[in-house]
């Protein structure tokens, strides 16, 4: 079947394989190498990508929940959707989550997510209690923070490579409400950006959009949002009707004066410098799960995101030296998003450090590659690094110097045997 | 009284079904052959939705036994979905019978023989509603699959009469005719994908539609225009194509 990761870029032929059971898994694991799990298909480049995958989603049951506890049983191809489905009207919430609910909790491992509560509350591992993972001999163990705790921090994190999730027990959070009461903050530069989030960072949930067009004076302006579920109100949770984008814009249809004119009309959306809403949960964490296949609107070339962190004594300089770059080369993104995050983890290769990381989108166009080279090369000189689950091109070196833990990371998929079993195009291309 | 028995659970338009009726709140009785491969699903369902979903055996090719199965549940249905569907082998069947014959059964005779049972209390009771799944492949016969087509023209022509019957005793019957859909049945052909629907579009379909007390559903619903015009087309053409 034909196969790409969200950003349509790359585009491969792979061979799906599906499982039912423990003994299917395993007759497919003994049977190829060159493998790896594939969830929803949500990570942008091609960290789920190889010849053979290894379809999960269709290995999607609820097995437990304990209303005491909130602890939630389930199989790895559950989507975080259906999680919210069934419990935020029994008043549960995720205690991590990304900004789109459509992957599914294997995948969650694997890229060890991360959302507006980073700076609280960390990455999604730390909601994880414990899981079963398929090793590449098909033996199965239980990993957690006490049990097999060198596999335990490698998956999380592991992009898939140290083996296949079976099952997943998480840990959920009590809501009493399906509303968000948030707070809008308008900023005129970079420098009010940084000092709106430090102001606000006792709040749970927190994420700006930045306009990366913006020159001079008013570079790095934002809309800050920052909030936190309301202690009153109603927890039905019906998802709106979804708009679909029904096939690829043309080529021409993002160009820099389309993106300049959304960043301008976005930004001046918004009239006060403080502003409050109530909103839905389904609009504060999943904007863009309201507009299925909203990838298409790049084209059928596609996109690349591009999501780098910068620890944080280093995050406004390297910030502004990074918006500069940008707005010069009048690349510009809709979807510039700006949030500070809390501490680094015990996991091999996640992505988060204490400090600042910016996400882009960028239209899969001629002259992209350079800049987003150039962009490498700042990122690296400032001592941050770039998210593998969002990666489609960044090579050996540029991954090396961002993941100091690599090297025993390639020790353990070697100890384990793994090294040459699970494998996607992503990890071959910077050499896992 | 708030539980739904599913026929031919195993099915994925069955589970599909299943799973919209118990997200809005019913209870279940899932009918299928070795209903225990049904219970990973139905303890799926139970911790999702917390309602309460029963596997029951049911062997619709043994019709001496449905009586006993449909005596056998405890809290008589409010309603029942019948999905049991076997699309077999077309070109074993035209020089197998056997294959002809099961095919006809598991379409057709089966189904009246429990839905008989079933029909009989709805009416004495004066409540409840049948869905039978027919199909478009009933609208006319073709030449890939007309064994299985004549059991389903056979099937719609009983749900109508069964709904004429019924009608004056407060029991909806609606046909539900899919055209193509995404299944295990269907996995092995290359079917457009602008004409072909998922489970859960026709679960929805069918939960909408069954509320408002619809009488024939097709699903997606371009298939009423499509079998429309296929309908139409004059026997001495129709007979040169290969549909």
């Amino acid at each position: 079947m034909n196969l790409s990761g969200w950003g349509c870029f790359p585009k491969i032929m792979a061979k799906a394989l599906s499982f039912t059971d423990k003994a299917s898994l395993k007759t497919i694991i003994s049977k190829y190498d060159q493998l790896i799990a594939y969830g929803n298909g949500r990570s942008y480049g091609d960290s789920a990508l190889n010849t053979h995958i290894i379809k999960a989603r269709e290995h999607h049951y609820f097995l437990d929940f304990d209303e005491a506890s909130g602890i939630l049983h389930i199989q790895s191809g559950v989507l975080l959707a259906e999680i919210l489905e069934s419990l935020v009207p029994r008043g549960w919430f995720l205690k991590i989550t990304p900004g789109t609910k459509l992957i599914t909790v294997g995948g969650a491992i694997a890229s060890d997510v991360h959302g507006k509560n980073h700076h609280m509350d960390g990455c999604f591992s730390e909601s994880v209690i414990e899981f079963n993972l398929m090793l590449a001999d098909g033996s199965t163990v239980l990993c957690s923070k006490t049990e097999y705790t060198d596999l335990f921090h490698a998956t999380c994190g592991g992009m898939g490579l140290t083996g296949v999730i079976l099952d997943v027990k998480i840990g959920l959070k009590k809501i009493k409400s399906q509303s968000i009461l948030q707070t809008t903050i308008k900023t005129q530069n970079l420098k009010q950006t940084f000092a709106a989030f430090e102001q606000h960072k006792d709040q749970t949930y927190s994420v700006a959009w930045i306009d990366c067009l913006a020159k001079g004076a008013q570079l790095g302006r934002s809309l800050l949002m920052v909030g936190d579920f309301a202690d009153d109100g109603d927890l039905n949770y019906h998802t709106n009707k979804k708009l679909s984008i029904p096939f690829n814009f043309p080529l021409f249809a993002l160009n820099k004066l389309t993106v300049k004119a959304f960043n301008f009309l976005y930004y001046n959306k918004v009239r006060q410098t403080i502003s409050k809403q109530k909103v839905s949960l389904d609009s504060f964490f999943y904007p863009l799960d309201a507009l299925l296949h909203w990838n298409r609107i790049y084209g059928k070339k596609g996109f690349a995101q591009y999501q780098f962190i910068l620890p944080k004594h280093n995050s406004f300089e390297g910030l502004e030296k990074i918006l500069n770059c940008i707005a010069d080369s009048g690349k510009g993104s809709f979807l510039a998003v700006l949030k500070l995050y809390g501490k680094e983890n015990e996991n091999y290769l996640s992505f988060p450090l204490e400090g600042y990381s910016l996400a882009l989108d960028f239209k899969m166009d001629d002259g992209l590659l350079d800049l987003l080279k150039q962009l490498d090369a700042i990122v690296l000189n400032y001592g941050g690094r770039i998210y593998l689950a969002k990666d489609s091109r960044i090579d050996k070196a540029t991954f090396e110097q961002g993941y100091p833990n690599i090297e025993a990371f390639r020790a353990l998929r070697k100890h384990y045997k793994m090294d040459e079993k699970f494998q996607s195009l992503q990890s071959k291309r910077v050499d896992i | 009284m708030s539980t739904i028995l599913i026929i031919g659970a195993k099915s994925d338009i069955a589970q599909a079904v299943a799973r919209q009726y118990a997200a809005q709140g019913y209870d279940l009785y899932l009918a299928a052959r070795n209903a225990k491969e049904l219970e990973a699903f139905a303890h799926d369902l139970n911790i999702r939705t917390q309602r309460a979903i029963y596997c029951v055996d049911l062997d619709i090719l043994d019709f001496e036994s449905h009586q006993t199965f449909y005596d056998g549940l405890k809290e008589k249905p409010l309603g029942v979905i019948c999905a049991v569907g076997m699309l077999g082998d077309q070109k074993i069947a035209e020089s197998d019978f056997a294959q002809s014959h099961k095919i006809l059964d598991t379409n057709f005779t089966g189904i009246v023989s429990l839905l008989n049972i079933i029909a009989n209390d709805f009416e004495q009771r004066k409540s409840g509603f049948i869905v039978g799944l027919s199909s478009v492949a009933g609208d006319r016969g073709r030449a890939s699959n007309y064994i299985y087509g004549a059991a389903k023209a056979a099937f719609t022509a009983y749900l109508s009469g069964l709904r004429n019957r019924l009608s004056n005793s407060n029991v909806h019957v609606m046909t539900v005719k899919p055209g193509f859909v995404n299944t295990q049945m269907t996995k092995n052909m290359d079917l457009p994908a602008k004409l072909t629907a998922q489970p859960e579009d026709i679960a929805a379909d069918i939960y909408k539609a069954q509320q408002k007390g619809k009488n024939i559903l097709y699903s997606k619903w371009m298939w009423l225009w499509i079998m429309l015009i296929i309908k139409h087309i004059p026997e001495f053409i129709f007979k040169k194509l290969s549909l």
